[in-house]
């Protein structure tokens, strides 16, 4: 299943199997503006839900990103040290930040689904 | 300084066009103003040194001090030379206190018959108070709140500016004159805030829509907001009022020194000389400088910054990303001992030592029109006969 879930912070997971693959949306991107640097977890670091997990700055202020959820850090995406800016340009896709092993699957119904954080941004108007 | 956070923010004359630009806007000092116009920050600023950004600086101050001899009165609150400035002569300089500390850093034009200051946006009221309050009743202090100001930064602003006002080609950095644009009467000061070539272009607040217009039609010309406006002036080592100098640090301590001629060091005569001269003949414990943090973390504003045994020696005043740097690049005050150039620094990033090193201010060479010459540039020569001001230090 490749559905995104996002939280009200507006980091996204996608699942494959019990991995999630963790990101920022693209109105997060949007809002931060140029993306200068990402600081990664460590792989193998245990990380409790909404645990800030990534750190996150672009030229105009630095930013933390949460864990969706709890569980693992599998992965982190080498791609971010040399080239930050695929936040901004594929926030979705080659953005992503963090792959977890996720503890609790039932942790997810508590994300919003697509059309719910569509909703939820949009309110934010 | 700036209003209660539940005062309206007020708008400049250009705000409709920001509006209409598309700009993404944020409070500054008390206005709406534009941070960057749909385009990235980082667009602006590379296009800014590429070709030319236009800004809107219509939030400063623009005062005109008039009056039986003005000079001899500001230089009464300033350390600057203010009587040797001659006509149409720009000078950047700082109002100080009694304890040596900097109450607004601002230009200075000899406009003939008056003085054009331009002064910050936060520090306005607090400067035309301590204006009034200071000078004699002979002088006259008279906010010229009906102008806008824009800023033409960039190698292709003389250019651009030429089509409308050839005149501009007269005049060279720290220099001003008053232009003709669009049938509008201008006052245009070649200088700025980026370490590029450019212009202050001061107009009636009634036309700045339009001439803001006729630029931004160039194909040479994009708008460029806060965000760009800090980034550049940050690579050109340029302080900034309230974070890297205010009235706890004085220009001796921010490397200002430059700002204080031969003359006024030993006549005195202007608040806190004192404790400035005193620095002067005797030096400081800390001195701003210029850092490289290692990697690719920025570090901003109020970061520790620690000697390489993991002493505290000073804080980040500010920090971010360099575009055309391609990294991190702060300005901080850091103890005497370790103000050198290359100095090994520690900075403290979310509990994480992270190595720094100080180093050489401005981040990016200056590129002024300094001469009527094919191309801007600074030689020897022309500092020599500049004693009193090293051209490449100074804002706008």
């Amino acid at each position: 299943m490749s559905t995104l879930r996002y939280t009200e912070e507006h980091e996204w997971i996608r699942m494959d199997d019990d991995i999630g693959t963790v990101g920022i949306s693209d109105f997060a991107q949007e809002q931060l503006g140029d993306v200068v640097y990402v600081e990664p977890p460590e792989v193998g670091k245990t990380v409790a839900r909404f645990a800030e997990v990534a750190v996150i700055e672009s030229v105009k202020a630095a930013s933390e990103v949460r864990a969706p959820v709890s569980g693992e850090v599998v992965e982190v995406n080498e791609a971010l040290n040399d080239n930050p800016e695929l936040v901004n340009s594929s926030p979705i896709g080659d953005g992503w930040f963090f792959k977890l092993r996720i503890s609790d699957l039932s942790e997810l119904d508590d994300l919003m689904d697509e059309a719910a954080y569509k909703t939820y941004v949009e309110g934010l108007g | 300084m700036s209003g209660a956070d539940s005062d309206p923010l007020k708008h400049t004359p250009l705000y409709p066009l920001h509006v209409e630009l598309g700009a993404r806007m944020a409070p500054f000092a008390g206005y709406e103003m534009p941070v960057h116009y749909g385009q990235h920050i980082i667009t602006e600023h590379l296009f800014t040194r590429a070709q030319a950004g236009l800004f809107d600086l219509s939030h400063m101050g623009q005062i005109r001090l008039e009056g039986a001899n003005p000079a001899a009165a500001l230089e009464t609150l300033v350390p600057g030379d203010i009587a040797g400035l001659e006509p149409y002569k720009t000078r950047y300089t700082l109002f100080t206190n009694e304890d040596g500390g900097i109450l607004d850093d601002l230009m200075v034009t000899n406009a003939g018959d008056h003085l054009f200051l331009v002064v910050n946006a936060a520090c306005t009221a607090q400067d035309i108070a301590h204006m009034t309050a200071r000078l004699d009743g002979n002088l006259r202090v008279r906010e010229l709140s009906d102008r806008a100001l824009l800023a033409l930064q960039g190698p292709a602003a003389a250019e651009v500016l030429a089509r409308f006002a050839p005149g501009c080609r007269d005049t060279v950095f720290l220099t001003a004159a008053e232009l003709i644009i669009d049938g509008t009467p201008c006052f245009v000061t070649r200088c700025g805030y980026t370490g590029e070539d450019g212009f202050e272009i001061s107009t009636p607040a009634d036309d700045a829509v339009r001439i803001a217009r006729l630029l931004l039609d160039q194909p040479e010309v994009r708008p460029a907001g806060l965000g760009a406006r800090d980034s550049l002036r940050l690579e050109a080592g340029f302080c900034l009022y309230g974070h890297d100098i205010d009235a706890s640090t004085t220009p001796v301590e921010a490397g200002l020194a430059w700002t204080i001629p031969r003359r006024r060091r030993a006549e005195g005569g202007f608040p806190g000389a004192e404790v400035i001269l005193r620095q002067l003949a005797n030096g400081v414990e800390r001195k701003r400088v210029g850092i490289r943090p290692g990697g690719r973390a920025p570090a901003r504003a109020h970061t520790e910054i620690q000697d390489p045994d993991g002493n505290k020696v000073g804080e980040i005043t500010s920090g971010g990303f360099g575009p055309t740097v391609g990294g991190p690049i702060a300005m901080g005050y850091v103890a005497a001992r370790v103000a050198a150039k290359g100095s090994a620094l520690r900075l403290m990033l979310r509990g994480t030592p992270r190595p720094a090193r100080v180093a050489a201010l401005p981040f990016v060479e200056p590129r002024y029109y300094e001469a009527h010459t094919t191309e801007a540039h600074t030689t020897e020569a022309h500092v020599a006969a500049l004693p009193s001001v090293k051209p490449r230090r100074y804002r706008g």
